[in-house]
């Protein structure tokens, strides 16, 4: 609204903030604020009334009560003499553990198959329509039902392992692939593994700091250097020599059965895996069509030049077209990864307790609270896209073209 | 004067028809039926038969309810709720009457705000699992993996049960009933817990029933009864007095076949003829018709006839009437003096 150099201002009228063109934008903006507060105002306050007139007050302290159930799979220390705040807290790591699973291979799989779904030979191409148009027309919540049951139903169950004829489990009896999920090994770590793991550290900045070494030294001399193979052993020599230097400290805990189950290892639920792999099986197909669009975004003048300079298909696909078609892809992706975040709340169909199944499932259920325990779901479901979001952007603005 | 009597009067009857009858009752009036909430499907309790009717041991209790308000055992729609949506239907209005084999706990009469108008049936909760396990007693279970249905006092006394005997267990929570069978019959848990009664009638819906065996111990009390609001009381009273006609129409051997010809001046028992409406003014005091227990009692039978129906020994479910025995035969379901 800069209004230097025009003609002296004319006194201010109440109908310029309707006809003119400067004000009515602002009018409009104003209106419109005070009816969506008003609508707000109006839920909150027949909220409120209507708690009051079931007699209802909103209090928190349930959090701090003693919650009285059990959770199966719990990352924390909990038991049912904990209190409800932790068993809300255990289901929203929970929560965390299947989204950040599903997001990596969601990718992984949405990657594959967009690139894939562009492939000239004919037979892969058509798999991955079919593989892409079967999977994301039919609702996640019966992918998800449907591939616990068919880990429930397919797979042998733990008393296959048992008695005479016992199957025995794959790598040397140390993975065992049951009905009630996977038992595989664990690691132990015992004295002299920290040094271990800080060789492990060191090689890690080792490995980077030589990739952009590298970088540099291409764009210099222009040299190839065999980055992948150095770096491999950069990652696994060093390490191995402190492992055996130090009387290898970290061993592997089998898991054997014990009674009904098995004991020892780690015990990665039918739940889990059902969830986890329905919810980046499905999601898949959605990221396989934002990188499809994102490929076929980039002129094919691009692979053209790339080629006529005497770039591999691989190489043009890895250097010259994804890195521009990142620029297409991030902002739905982001959006993929939300989805998939807020619709792992399905898990309470399959008896995986994430946030939806303890604060908004049980806990909700034995304290009655169902306001209080809406509202932290709702706010944690908010942080967590909020924070996806944030660091997806963050990761935008570095993938988005430069203006220089 | 005349005026101010008038007044005085209406004002009088307003305040005593606000004392006397809550809102649901003339709610439920007003609108022509009663809306009940039910288990989303539990043989012998709560399901639909093959022409998608409602039947069942707590169905007919709902339909006894309707029958004694509008003479109609049909005035009445069904709600199927899980153990986790019950609550909020009944507290948000969606039900009028909740009969889903609910325990009756201090924390949902008191925080709740619910109020339980009786018990139909006494349970307590109950462990099944494979015969082949060789598993005779729930001491042995430490290791399991339990299923359980989510949202119900189930989950709680088994984590009480398991801790005071020092065991571990794996719990895989279920949402609704027909899932967790599925679990457990494809061996993804190894015992499903769950109230006896409710074992009894997931175990008669198997293909091969005998193959499973209900533990001996029962850990826990589980009075399941039908709950409405506080604070409703003249709709409360029509529940709790619609079983506790029932239950003393089994005392008094007053059947859905008879309850014609018992409702008549011949009947000596004058508990009968108070129930009946042939004497006194019960029904009125209820905001009902004289007949009211009449009509209800023809929806289904009495509490032993609707439990002989539909889980008593010669069904499927094939329950022994146990703790749910008349007071006078060695049971103690016990309804208070009709007067």
């Amino acid at each position: 609204m800069s209004s230097t150099g025009q003609p002296p201002p004319e006194p201010f009228r109440v109908r310029q903030l309707l006809y003119d063109t400067r004000y009515r934008s602002y009018t409009i903006q104003i209106f419109a604020l005070v009816v969506i507060m008003l609508a707000f105002a109006w839920a909150i306050d027949n909220a409120v009334r209507n708690l009051a007139a079931l007699g209802k007050d909103i209090d928190f302290g349930f959090i701090f009560e003693t919650s009285a159930y059990d959770i199966n799979q719990h990352l924390l220390d909990y038991d049912s003499t904990s209190t409800h705040g932790r068993a809300a807290l255990v289901g929203i790591i929970n929560t965390i553990l299947v989204a950040i699973m599903g997001c990596i291979t969601a990718t992984v799989i949405g990657i594959f198959a967009g690139v894939l779904r562009l492939s000239r030979n004919w037979v892969v191409a058509r798999l991955m329509t079919v593989y892409i148009e079967t999977v994301r027309n039919i609702p996640v919540l019966i992918w998800i039902l449907f591939t616990v049951a068919i880990v429930n139903e397919a797979l042998p169950g733990i008393r296959s392992f048992r008695g005479e004829d016992a199957m025995s489990g794959l790598l040397f009896d140390s993975v065992f692939i049951t009905n009630r999920g996977f038992y595989i090994p664990a690691p132990v770590f015992e004295a002299g593994s920290a040094v271990v793991g800080a060789v492990l550290l060191l090689s890690l900045a080792a490995a980077w700091y030589f990739g952009r070494w590298a970088r540099v030294r291409q764009a210099a001399t222009g040299q190839i250097l065999p980055v992948f193979r150095v770096r491999l052993a950069i990652l696994t020599v060093p390490v191995l020599l402190a492992f055996f230097a130090m009387g290898s400290p970290i061993s592997l805990e089998l898991p054997a059965l014990k009674g009904f189950n098995f004991k020892g290892g780690i015990y990665m639920r039918d739940s889990l895996i059902g969830l986890w792999l329905a919810l980046s099986v499905y999601t898949g197909a959605f990221i396989a069509e934002i990188v499809r669009a994102g490929i076929l975004a980039i002129s094919k003048g691009q692979t053209e030049a790339a080629h006529a300079l005497g770039l591999r298909p691989g190489r043009t696909m890895s250097l010259v077209v994804l890195p521009q078609a990142l620029r297409v892809i991030v902002p739905p992706l982001i959006s993929q990864f939300l989805n998939l975040t807020k619709n792992s709340s399905l898990a309470i169909a399959v008896g995986y307790m994430d946030a939806t199944g303890t604060l908004g499932g049980i806990t909700l259920n034995q304290t009655g609270r169902e306001m209080e325990c809406i509202l932290l779901l709702m706010a944690f479901y908010l942080a967590a896209s909020l924070t996806i979001s944030g660091a997806m952007n963050a990761y935008n603005r570095r993938a988005s073209l430069k203006e220089r | 004067m005349k005026l101010t009597t008038t007044l005085v009067a209406a004002a009088a009857a307003a305040a005593f028809s606000v004392g006397a009858h809550g809102a649901t009752l003339d709610d439920v009036k007003a609108k022509g039926f009663i809306q009940c909430g039910v288990s989303t499907g539990l043989a012998g309790f709560a399901f639909t038969d093959s022409d998608g009717n409602w039947d069942g041991f707590d169905v007919t209790f709902c339909r006894a309810t309707a029958a004694a308000v509008f003479g109609d055992p049909n005035a009445i729609k069904f709600t199927p709720t899980t153990g986790k949506t019950r609550f909020t239907a009944l507290a948000s209005g969606e039900v009028d009457v909740l009969y889903r084999n609910t325990t009756w706990t201090l924390s949902r009469d008191v925080d709740l705000k619910f109020s339980f108008l009786g018990v139909n049936y006494y349970d307590g909760q109950g462990f099944m699992i494979r015969k082949d396990m060789g598993v005779t007693s729930a001491t042995e279970l430490d290791g399991a993996t339990v299923c359980i249905q989510t949202g119900t006092t189930t989950e709680l006394n088994l984590a009480d049960y398991f801790r005071a005997n020092n065991m571990n267990y794996e719990p895989v929570p279920i949402e609704t009933n027909a899932e967790a069978q599925q679990k457990y019959l494809s061996n993804a848990c190894d015992v499903y817990t769950t109230d006896a009664s409710g074992l009894a009638a997931t175990r008669a819906t198997f293909e091969n029933p005998g193959d499973h065996v209900i533990l001996p111990e029962i850990i826990s009390k589980e009075p399941l009864g039908p709950l409405v609001r506080h604070g409703d009381n003249a709709w409360g009273d029509i529940v709790r007095w619609v079983l506790n006609g029932l239950i003393i129409a089994e005392e008094k051997g007053i059947t859905a076949a008879n309850v014609d010809s018992m409702a008549s001046a011949d009947t000596k028992d004058p508990e009968v003829k108070r129930l009946l409406g042939v004497e006194g003014n019960y029904g009125e005091m209820l905001g009902l018709s004289a007949d009211w227990a009449v009509h209800a009692i023809k929806a289904g039978g009495n509490y032993g006839e609707i439990f002989e129906k539909h889980i008593g020994e010669n069904t499927a479910i094939g329950l022994a009437r146990g703790l749910n025995q008349l007071w006078t035969k060695g049971g103690i379901l016990y309804a208070p003096p009709f007067r």
